[in-house]
Formats: C-alpha cells, structure tokens, sequence
C-alpha cells in the first residue's frame, strides 16, 4: 500500500452539503459544460460523473453514493422523447420509480435524490437545479448513512448476542 | 484489472491545468497537484500553463517512458473538448490511449464556482475520483467504420443547393432532398441581394439548374426524411416523395395544363407571392421554378375534392404526364454523411398586434416587400398597395420579433441590411420619402457600412427608436387617410408620429417551424432559441454531436446568403474529410458479455433500442452483437446478474469513482491492490 495522503491539508469549513450527479454525455453533461462556457455561478456542492446514458445509472449507483456519504444524489437526462439512445432515460425514469420507494423505505428523504430532464441547451437550468437541490439537502442536514449503518450493524451485532445468550441459556436449560 | 497490464501495481501521472487564468484563477492548482501527489499509486503529479500544448503533451508522453507510469489522469478542461488529444498524447507515450481519465476543472468547476477554496476542494475531490477510477481502466480497441461514399443533404436553399454541388462537383454522389416542389428556397423569392444590389435569381437560377442537371445530383423535391437509422459512416435514410399527380419525366413545364384548368383565375393563395396573389390548383411556383415541373394541391384541386372535375388539363397535355391515381413514393437511400440545410422561417408579425399586421391593408412584412418590387411577383414589379395606390411615404420598421424580451431575443443579422435595401428598391421605385426606425444599425460585413453610407446620401430618412405603435387614429389633418407610426425619437428625445402610406416590417428569423422534429429525427440537438446546436461554437461551427451529421445555413442561427454559402461549403468539405478518410473511429464503449455470469434470464433482450442482444437458445445465453450496439449502457445497469459489461463504463470503474469522490482517505483502496 502506497502513501494514503494523510498529512496533506485540506480546507476544513463547516458543513457543506456532498451531491454526486450522474449526467448523461448528450445532455446533461453538455448542459453543465455550457453553464460553464456562459459563466453561470453556482453551488459548489456538485460533483459530476459522466455517463454515456441516463440509462447507464444503475440503482445501485445510487445506492453506492448514500452509502459512501452523499447527502444528496442527482441524475440528468435528456427530455422525454430526445435521448441520443432513443430511449434510455425512459428506462433510467422506470427505474427511478422503484428506487424512490426503496429510498423512502431507508429512510432517506425525497428532496435527497433527484432525477432531471436537462438538454443540452439548458445551462441555466443546470445552474437552477444545482442552487435549488444544494438549498433543499443543505436544510435537511448531513445524512449520514454510513454512520447510521455502523449503528444499524451495531444494534444487529447487539441484539445477535442477545439471542445468541437466550439459545445458549436454553440450551444449558 | 486488465490482463494486458498484467499484475503489476498502478503507476499514475497526474497533471493539473493552469489554462492559463482560466483555472488558476479559482483553483490553487498548485494545491491541487501536492494533493495528488500524495494519493494511492501517484507517482508524478505536475501543474503546468498549458497541459493541451504541445510542451504539455509532450511532458505526458515522456513521463510515461521516464517513470514507467501505466496510467494518466488530466484535470483540465472538458472531456468533450480534449480528452481525444490527451489519449493522443498517451498514446504517443507508448501506453494504450484508454489508460486514461480526464477531470474537467474548468467547465464545472473554475467556470461556475466562485469561492477558491470551494473550487480547489471541489478540483481534489474530483481529481482523487478520477486517480481510482483511472487504476480500473483497460486497455481497448477503438474499432473503425467504413464511410459510405454517399452523401444526403437537406434543405435546397441557397446553403443546401451549395453544399450539394460543392459535393458533387468532387465527384461525390449526393442526394438533395427538398420538401417545397421546387428548390430555391427563401432566396428564390429574393428581389435584390445586398449590398451589391445584384438580382437575386439570376445568380441563383445557374446554380439551381446545375443542380437539375448535375450528374451527381439526385434531385428529389416535394419529398421529406422519414426515417434515420444507423450511425456515421453507414446511414440508410427513408425518404418519403409526395405525388405532385405530375409525372416528373414526362413532364416538360409548358404549363399548357395550368391554362386549361378550369378554375380561369388563381383562386388560391400563392405561397411562393407570400399569398399576395393567387394561384390555381394546379401551378408551378414561378417562371425558373427547378425541376420545371407543375404541381397539382390535392387540397384546392376540385378533381379531389369531388371526383367531378371535366379534367381539362389532362387533356390539354400531349405527353399525358398528368397523373391522378399517383401514389406516394417511399425510398430507401444509404448515405455516410448528412448535411442539414433546412433553413429559417420568418417572425409572424401577427404576433406583434401593435404594429397592426392584419389589420391594417398597407401593412407588409419585409418578405411581402420583396415579392411587390420584384418583376415577377404579384405585380409585376409596380409598387401597389393592397387597395391600390401607389405610396407616397413608407415607414420600415426594424427588429420586428428581434432583440425583444418579449418575442426573441436574438438579433436577425440581417435585418439592418435588408432594410436599407429595401429602403433603396421602395425609393427607386416610387420615389417616396422613406423611413427607417431602428435600435441600432448593424451593418458589419464587406461593404456593409459603405452601403448604409450609400442610403444616407440618398436621403433616406433615420429615426432612432423602438416603434410603440402603427395606428389608423388621426390627430390632425395632415394623417387623414394615413398610418401613423408612433415613435420616441431617441436622438431628439421627442415622441413623433409620423404619417406614412405603408408600413414595413422587417420580421427577424426564427428557427423552422419544425426544427425540433427535425432534430430528433437527426438525434442532433438545438440552442436555447431552437436553431441547431453546431458542436462548438466557435472551432466546430457546422458539426453537431452526431458524428456524420453537419449543418449549414440559417438553421444554425439567422445569417445571410454570403455566410450562408460559406458554411455551406464548410460542411460539404467536413464531410468529405469523413468521406477521404474512407473510415472513422468509433468510441470503443459498446457492451460485451461474460457467457459465464449469464444465467438466460432474457431481461436485456427487450431493453436494448437497437436490436443488438438476442437470445442464444441452444446455449441459453444472451448474444451481443457489438457492430449494432451504440454504447448507451442500459443492458449493462439492466443484467441482474452482472453478466452485460459496457466498456469504458465498466462497474467497478463507476462504483471506484463513485468511492473516490466520497471517500476522502480510502483505506481499502481497491484499484491499487487489484492492480
């Protein structure tokens, strides 16, 4: 194992909001490219991965991203009727549709995740979307799933060893 | 990791991007390369200016040799914009180009943050996703495609007629494809051209005849696209060709048939006069209409209509070229290229009920205009109005829905010029005291100004100021009988009014009416406006993000004939770069799968929009057929199984990024130790 950085600093501030976005190449993607072409300011809370395809971002992408610490996850396709795969972002809405009752099953809030129809036009959409979901997560507050996942295992672990102790009472019994 | 890396460790070079101020500006690129340099399996981390350059490439290429890196991370500028000159560059330096990642810092970061330490945590958050992201990479094969020789253009306006015989005269085939039954376009209905004053058909007229006649021209007029499949290099086009109930080789355009009809006057509003005169069922659009072939609307045609016409004019034509049993004609072409030239249509002016376009007779819009003072248009070139006199004042309103928040915003570019060409023709044909009103003069081109210059000396009135209104409300004596335009005249700071006998409207461009239908059908996007979005706006002005498809003329943005031809000749030469290369290289992001972690389950086979997965039923697998999938990666996010892979967007690629960005000091560190 080489050097893991420890060591180097890095700006500490207060909280800030961490928002992955998974943005199609076509539209989404080029959308934020020409937000920054046209200079339009925005929150710095974003961090873009770069999909062919709306229809590439797997549930478990989503998933992943919670579980690794983003209080917020965003996915940008083309409009309905305008994907360059023709229908990929239906496929990638289909999905959604489940993924948002697993999120509500998890516990994690709505205004958490996101899915946005943005063309390639659109930078000041991008800009819109960006401030408005950055404002919405930031008043919700940290998440914290990978926290709440270590106590989730921990009252597991706990309530094993409890059972575990019953079964070997009633064994000794 | 991939098995042409064999086992060995991870080597990354990682280089930060000054772009000059561009980035260092917002991000503390210095800090940004410390940074990396202390990431898992970072061997060499540098900043320079210019990472594009050729001394930055090339720094790339020698630090691959000199320190046995095996994988490069750029953080610079859009992938979309360079990331094909840095695999260049790592190609250069002995290593597969595809063990490499970009970090766009500009675009999304430096562009669009404004607080430095945002945007430098911003730039390490992104950099360390993409240093574990890059360990996955594998190396690939990019795979090449034939261009058909072949090429299809849109649009005969002035932009596709020039594409089209660029094209053909080097030797190409093309096929021009025109929706109206002649080719011509708005340029055809042009009276003068500025600023040279020539005729606008008789330099158009040549050109649209060498299209007719060119032996690689396939003309098919009256007929719109249908259908578009396949991909660059290899389309096959679905033309769809209206019947005209004329049998294009037999007819000759005598026009004896439109003589005999018997509707003894044009009845119906003349699309080609603007509908300032009238045509019968059954015409040709004007005199040098290209082909020369009559057209019958089945709409107006009482032949259609009742089935009980006497058919005079199926008599009258001695080649029997008269056709009602016609059916509509659909064709199957295969084309490597296209190119877009569908042109503008004009603002509707009714749209601007102010200005009273509807309302009042002797209010005309500029494309109106041109028909009136041209020799074949509705009145054969004398200036009458629409209840009969001849104008004695005319006032030109400019920037009718241009540069106005509440229509378009865009400036038409050609507006200011046509104006004062019309303000030129109005005089010389009536000698009337002519008025401009205008925001602004724009008369940037050769000979432009000269020519505004020109229109000043000959007495041509100008009035600062946006038109408020065009009323038939007189206030006294002198504006009996008159429009009055209300104006604030801004160099004066004065409201007037001012009593004109016609009133014209110089209407701005607007995108076609169907350019959205066009543009999926092309899978190429638009601008906000809704003209077609070229690739880059300033260095790919008639590329779109379609490989194979460009575009030319007005349907990128308003322009004039001049620019119009020259992107014209732009796109014909982009294509044929395509068509001389012979082949292109297509992204290597296409799916593959791994027979062993497919269980059959047949959920991929319904997903896929281009047919390319099938189902092996004696080995009960999934098939991939690589040649027709396009990349998009939904098989991939839809196998249950993991089994469907997509290349450059494999899973663990994805999840490491996903896990770079989020973790800021992974400690599994997954891609060093798989390496």
């Amino acid at each position: 194992m080489l050097n893991h950085g420890a060591g180097v600093s890095r700006p500490s501030r207060e909280w800030q909001p961490r928002i992955v976005a998974f943005f199609c190449n076509w539209c989404t993607y080029t959308a934020a490219d020409l937000a920054g072409v046209s200079r339009l300011k925005h929150a710095s809370n974003i961090r873009i991965i770069r999909v062919m395809c709306s229809g590439r971002v797997d549930p478990q992408f989503v998933l992943e991203a919670f579980a690794r610490g983003a209080d917020g996850v965003l996915m940008g396709g083309c409009h309905p009727g305008d994907c360059h795969y023709m229908e990929g972002n239906y496929k990638a809405l289909r999905r959604v549709r489940l993924l948002r009752r697993m999120l509500r099953d998890l516990g994690i809030e709505e205004d958490r995740f996101r899915l946005e129809w943005i063309s390639a036009s659109e930078g000041e959409k991008v800009r819109a979307v960006v401030n408005d979901m950055t404002a919405r997560v930031r008043s919700l507050g940290p998440l914290k799933l990978p926290e709440k996942f270590r106590d989730w295992d921990r009252e597991i672990g706990e309530l094993e060893e409890k059972v575990g102790k019953m079964e070997e009472k009633e064994h000794v019994g | 990791m991939s098995k042409s890396n064999g086992n060995r460790p991870a080597r990354i070079g990682f280089y930060v991007c000054h772009c000059g101020h561009n980035i260092s500006g917002t991000v503390d690129v210095a800090a940004v390369a410390r940074y990396a340099q202390a990431l898992p399996h970072v061997v060499v981390s540098r900043e320079y200016k210019y990472m594009c350059s050729d001394p930055g490439q090339e720094r790339i290429a020698q630090d691959i040799r000199e320190h046995a890196l095996n994988r490069i991370v750029v953080a610079s500028c859009s992938p979309l914009l360079h990331e094909h000159t840095f695999r260049t560059a790592v190609e250069k330096g002995g290593l597969n180009p595809f063990f490499f990642q970009m970090v766009n810092i500009r675009e999304n970061v430096s562009w669009v943050n404004e607080s430095p330490e945002e945007a430098t945590e911003k730039a390490m958050d992104l950099a360390r996703a993409a240093v574990h992201r890059v360990a996955f990479h594998k190396a690939l094969e990019p795979k090449r495609v034939p261009i058909l020789p072949d090429v299809l253009v849109v649009g005969g306006g002035i932009a596709g007629i020039h594409a089209a015989l660029t094209l053909a005269n080097a030797g190409r085939k093309v096929v021009l494809v025109e929706r109206e039954p002649t080719i011509g376009g708005h340029m055809a209905m042009f009276d003068k051209t500025f600023p040279t004053l020539d005729c606008a058909a008789c330099i158009l007229t040549p050109k649209m005849s060498q299209v007719k006649n060119h032996p690689n021209i396939t003309l098919w007029t009256y007929s719109e696209v249908s259908k578009v499949e396949g991909y660059v290099g290899n389309y096959t086009i679905t033309v769809r060709r209206k019947p005209r109930y004329i049998s294009e080789k037999l007819c000759v355009g005598c026009m004896e048939c439109i003589e005999a009809c018997i509707y003894k006057e044009g009845k119906f509003p003349d699309e080609f006069n603007a509908g300032l005169s009238r045509r019968k069922p059954i015409y040709i659009p004007f005199p040098q209409a290209t082909p020369q072939v009559v057209v019958i609307d089945p709409q107006t045609c009482i032949e259609f209509k009742t089935g009980k016409c006497k058919k005079s004019c199926l008599e009258k034509c001695d080649r029997d070229a008269i056709d009602f049993s016609q059916k509509e004609v659909v064709e199957e072409i295969r084309v490597g290229t296209v190119i877009l030239a569908t042109g503008y249509k004009t603002f509707d002016a009714g749209r601007l009920p102010h200005y009273g376009y509807g309302k009042y007779d002797n209010v005309y819009t500029s494309l109106e205009v041109e028909r009136l003072v041209n020799a074949s248009g509705p009145t054969g070139g004398e200036l009458i109005l629409r209840d009969g006199r001849r104008p004695k004042t005319v006032g030109i309103i400019h920037c009718v829905g241009s540069r106005d928040r509440n229509t378009n915003r865009w400036c038409s570019r050609t507006c200011c010029m046509y104006s004062l060409k019309l303000a030129h023709l109005l005089k010389e044909h009536t000698d009337a005291e002519v008025y401009n009103f205008y925001i602004d003069i724009r008369a940037a081109g050769k000979s432009y100004e000269e020519f505004y210059d020109k229109l000043l000396e000959e007495n041509v009135h100008f009035i600062r100021g946006r038109v408020a209104e065009v009323t038939d409300w007189t206030a006294r004596p002198s504006e009996e009988g008159k429009l009055v335009i209300r104006v604030e005249d801004t160099m004066i700071g004065v409201v007037r009014r001012i009593p004109v006998d016609m009133v014209v409207l110089a209407v701005g461009m607007e995108p076609q009416f169907d350019a959205q239908e066009v543009r999926r059908l092309f899978n190429i996007s638009c601008s906000t406006e809704g003209f077609f979005l070229e690739r880059h706006p300033k260095l790919a002005p008639v590329d779109t993000f379609t490989d194979g498809v460009f575009i030319a003329g007005a349907c990128q943005g308003p322009k004039d004939i001049p620019d119009s031809v020259a992107q014209a000749g732009a796109a014909a030469s982009q294509a044929l770069v395509l068509i001389d290369s012979g082949s292109i290289e297509l992204e290597p992001n296409t799916a593959y799968l791994v027979e062993e972690d497919c269980s059959g389950c047949k959920s991929c086979l319904t997903i896929c929009p281009y047919h390319a997965i099938s189902h092996d039923e004696a080995r009960k697998k999934a098939s991939i057929n690589e040649a027709l999938c396009k990349g998009c990666g939904t098989c991939t996010a839809t196998c249950p199984s993991g089994a469907i892979r997509q290349n450059l967007f494999e899973d663990e690629e994805i999840y490491s990024e996903i896990r770079g960005l989020l973790t800021p000091m992974p400690a599994e560190a997954q891609g060093g130790e798989s390496c």
